[in-house]
């Protein structure tokens, strides 16, 4: 209901704005022109959204398939961690996008470099938020556990799992919303498909209209999914505070 | 000198039990290391013998070493020097045939009441579903009956730390380990709970080791009390309390009460821990 409401409050302060200010429509054309918009190329834009979506998919899924088990390794083992830590911290200091052309040379123009791209993005969060989370446990737990003779993988399972949880998810949803940024990136550097492309060439044409239809269409696609990943969070982890904080 | 207090101090030599204690704690000592090398003296020659199905309070000031010679005790860190035996055992690992009620109550947040109460034999590797049963039993009798399904964050705080005591206590162990179990908790729920704890040590006769820096709770639920000197934690006196049972939350008002509260009062204003 309230998010319905806030976008009607967003797009009604967008029409006026143009109407009040005389935005020439190829700066900012009101709502009602990008919605025709969408219409209009809306066969089009449907292919580019599946492309655009199934590379966000493969990249966020590809992350969290490797961030959350790499993670359980660097907090089981302490040696192991020191040794894969330092040169997954400094792969990220390398900014990604400057590694898409790269990709592009190695992968090709199709979908690939595009998911290795939000892959190194979306992967980070998911790591850190994973170890974290791993490693937040109350030191009493773990002496509790102790008194009760569990062995360690029965505490890392029963205990340190379900635990970090809560962080797991907060990893995975702001990856949700990086997957997005990594697929784009890759589809500006070189695709012929995908909401990237689109962007690109809307804008090499002065459509602006288009552009705001693709831009719509692309907030549309990373919000579902980012609520989506929520739903998921719900679904698993009722009992988790942030849940409860705000009850839907 | 204070010492016409009308209590019966037993003297640090005097180690309690007979030699058939349940708990014996000889010379034990620990030191930690820290950073810069320097090291820090925990617990400094503590002798102590504790016997089956009594009840024994460590007190003292914050910092003094109790809660380190409770996690001595129950095997969770090693001494630096000395031994901790209970019964036929010598403590050098964990040890298992034992409840522990912390501070915080550590409740899972993703488990129900009875799935907390459980999670004791799911730890051990056990098929918690025979116990079911015991531990409603268990739930109801510390006033509970109903809150089964619910979770810890639908709880108090006193309902969350008598969680924790169901879970300390559902594997039947001979000993009880506490540690501040009732500092988190408001001063009536903390009466309440205090009360509740006589009514089931006395029916269930564990023997039951309980940290604290409250004088006034150690002396309502203790029949030893073992005043701790501040860092290092050494025994400054071992108090018996000779009050009659079960003791009423009145028996607050009390001479003999009184009495045994002074005594440790001036105990603790000797050592520079009161002004």
């Amino acid at each position: 209901m309230w998010s319905a409401g806030s976008f009607l409050l967003i797009f009604v302060a967008w029409d006026l704005a143009v109407r009040l200010f005389e935005i020439p429509p190829y700066l900012l054309p009101p709502p009602l022109v990008v919605l025709s918009a969408i219409a209009e190329h809306w066969g089009t834009l449907g292919v580019h959204t599946i492309w655009t979506t199934l590379t966000i998919l493969a990249g966020f899924f590809a992350a969290a398939a490797v961030a959350i088990p790499l993670a359980m390794l660097i907090v089981v083992s302490p040696t192991l961690g020191r040794l894969i830590y330092p040169p997954m911290v400094a792969t990220q200091a390398i900014p990604k996008i400057a590694l898409a052309p790269l990709f592009s040379v190695w992968f090709g123009f199709g979908m690939m470099p595009k998911v290795a791209v939000a892959f190194l993005i979306a992967f980070f969060p998911i790591v850190i938020d994973t170890i974290v989370g791993l490693r937040n446990i109350e030191p009493g737990m773990i002496q509790l556990a102790r008194s009760m003779g569990a062995p360690p993988r029965r505490v890392f399972l029963r205990l340190r799992l379900p635990n970090a949880l809560p962080m797991i998810f907060g990893g995975l949803k702001v990856a949700s919303a990086l997957a997005v940024v990594g697929a784009l990136t890759g589809e500006f550097v070189g695709s012929d498909k995908g909401l990237g492309y689109v962007l690109m060439q809307a804008s090499g044409n002065l459509n602006t209209a288009l552009l705001f239809a693709t831009l719509v269409v692309l907030s549309v696609v990373a919000m579902v999914f980012f609520y989506a990943v929520e739903l998921v969070e719900r679904i698993l982890i009722p009992w988790h505070v942030s849940q409860r904080a705000h009850p839907s | 000198m204070r010492r016409e207090d009308a209590v019966q101090a037993v003297s640090a030599t005097d180690l309690g039990g007979s030699g058939s204690a349940f708990i014996r704690v000889d010379g034990l000592c620990k030191t930690f290391a820290a950073q810069d090398g320097s090291v820090t003296m925990a617990v400094d020659s503590v002798d102590l013998h504790i016997g089956a199905a009594e009840f024994v309070s460590l007190l003292g000031p914050s910092g003094c070493g109790k809660s380190t010679l409770l996690s001595l005790i129950a095997g969770l860190i090693e001494p630096s020097g000395g031994s901790v035996d209970i019964g036929d055992v010598r403590v050098a690992a964990p040890y298992t045939n034992i409840g522990i009620v912390f501070q915080s109550d550590l409740l899972l947040d993703w488990r129900t009441v009875l799935g907390n109460v459980l999670v004791q034999f799911e730890m051990r590797g056990q098929d918690p579903r025979p116990h079911a049963a015991r531990a409603r039993a268990l739930i109801a009798s510390v006033g509970l009956a109903g809150f089964e399904s619910k979770y810890p964050w639908e709880l108090s705080g006193g309902m969350r730390q008598r969680v924790s005591l169901c879970r300390a206590l559902i594997h039947d162990p001979p000993l009880l380990l506490m540690d501040e179990p009732f500092g988190a908790l408001d001063a009536l729920t903390r009466e309440q709970l205090q009360v509740d704890l006589q009514r089931i040590w006395q029916s269930s006769r564990k023997t039951v080791v309980f940290v604290t820096h409250s004088i006034g709770e150690a002396v309502f639920l203790s029949d030893r009390v073992v005043v701790m000197t501040p860092r290092p934690g050494r025994i400054r006196e071992v108090l018996r309390i000779d009050l009659p049972r079960p003791r009423a939350i009145d028996v607050r008002d009390t001479a003999a009460f009184a009495a045994n509260v002074r005594h440790i009062n001036h105990l603790f204003q000797d050592m520079g821990v009161i002004h």
